[in-house]
């Protein structure tokens, strides 16, 4: 091929890609099978990653039963709910995201221990909203339950990685630092609040 | 070859969007906007070093507490200022908290707990409303917010990180000339405010 024809290829792709307009896309394809598209889609979605990384440490910081309860529940109901959304595919309003952000890091930030019911009902909560709204945007997407199955996978490691992480790292100024990481996210879910009510 | 060159460049000037460099002017595009933007002003680098560095002369629990503090209170006034709340004398308010931090640096103050977190606390206010009125509109307002709270905690930690120096007796000399600075800056920005 003569350069002249490599140039004018060359100026007809970047003219093709300059006037593209963005993506949007709601699913990351891995190109690995929908499994690893779900888990992918919950490691890159911070309004789903925060909350349950918040989660995680306060049931690590409440200790092993709390821990415990979160590994198992909060999974689990991220199972079945995303199921249901996808099956349903009706997305929910995303208009309060910033809630659990909220809730979760000030509850992190004050470091309140409470029972292990209070923290099964915010896991079983947590794992039911944001399994349902992505089940739901993948069964928009047409994607099915095995993208669920790799999403509550990837809940299901991060959850115990972390519980796990906060129930070793509590003295001195690692629990301070937990703390410190929960009036951030709290100040995230704040701020998020501001920008959904502009 | 040379008006294919030329053709080229004039088609890519053509297709080539506004830069929108600075953070105030473009879109909240995401952590690492929000993660510039607290530490474009000097003003507000300087009050938030210098809590860090309050802090650490403090000691515990005030160490922690006022990195604590300082971000969910700054962001409430971020709340207000995204609200669009008004709220008087903002930039006075922000030169004050550079005044008066830098002037418990200074002086050593060793203020009760609760007082320490309140002043804290109602300075954090005026830096947040600032913030709040001046972040753009965007399509990633988390990410955006978590880069804004992620830097503002950074600078505590950079002035609590500095105020390790106070065991040491010459460190303690340097941090409250340091507090002079800060001091002396923020009564610059006040006379900038009201002129």
């Amino acid at each position: 091929m003569s350069s002249r024809r490599v140039a004018i290829g060359g100026l007809g792709s970047m003219m093709l890609a300059g006037v593209a307009a963005p993506c949007h896309a709601h699913m990351v394809e891995s190109g690995l099978g929908p499994v690893y598209d779900g888990l992918l889609h919950f490691v890159l979605t911070p309004q789903d990653l925060l909350p349950v990384l918040a989660l995680a440490v306060l049931a690590g910081l409440g200790g092993k039963t709390h821990a415990r309860l979160a590994v198992l529940l909060l999974p689990l109901a991220w199972l079945v709910a995303g199921a249901v959304g996808a099956r349903v595919a009706q997305p929910l309003p995303e208009s309060i995201a910033w809630l659990p952000l909220l809730l979760l890091g000030g509850l992190l930030a004050v470091d309140r221990r409470g029972s292990p019911a209070v923290l099964a009902i915010l896991a079983v909560a947590l794992g039911a909203w944001l399994g349902y709204g992505n089940g739901a945007a993948m069964g928009v997407a047409g994607a099915d339950i095995r993208a669920v199955l790799g999403s509550a996978g990837a809940v299901f490691v991060a959850t115990a990685l972390l519980a796990a992480c906060a129930v070793a790292w509590q003295a001195g100024w690692m629990r301070i630092a937990w703390r410190v990481a929960g009036s951030w996210v709290a100040a995230a879910g704040l701020l998020l609040l501001g920008w959904t009510m502009r | 070859m040379n008006l294919l060159r030329a053709a080229t460049i004039v088609v890519l000037v053509l297709l080539a969007s506004t830069a929108g460099a600075h953070s105030e002017s473009g879109q909240a595009a995401g952590f690492f906007t929000g993660l510039m933007h607290p530490i474009s002003g000097l003003d507000h680098v300087l009050a938030m070093v210098a809590v860090g560095l309050w802090g650490a002369q403090l000691g515990a629990p005030a160490i922690w507490l006022l990195p604590v503090t300082f971000p969910l209170v700054m962001a409430f006034g971020g709340l207000l200022g995204l609200l669009g709340v008004p709220l008087p004398g903002v930039e006075v308010g922000i030169a004050a908290s550079a005044i008066l931090l830098g002037a418990a640096v200074m002086t050593e103050k060793k203020f009760p707990l609760v007082a320490a977190a309140a002043l804290v606390g109602a300075f954090a206010i005026f830096h947040g409303h600032a913030h709040g009125t001046e972040l753009p509109p965007g399509e990633s307002g988390l990410l955006y917010s978590l880069g804004f709270v992620v830097a503002t905690g950074g600078l505590h930690a950079t002035g609590i990180a500095i105020g390790a120096i106070h065991r040491w007796p010459a460190g303690r000399i340097a941090l409250r000339i340091a507090g002079g600075g800060v001091g002396l800056a923020g009564l610059f920005f006040l006379w900038r405010a009201v002129t």
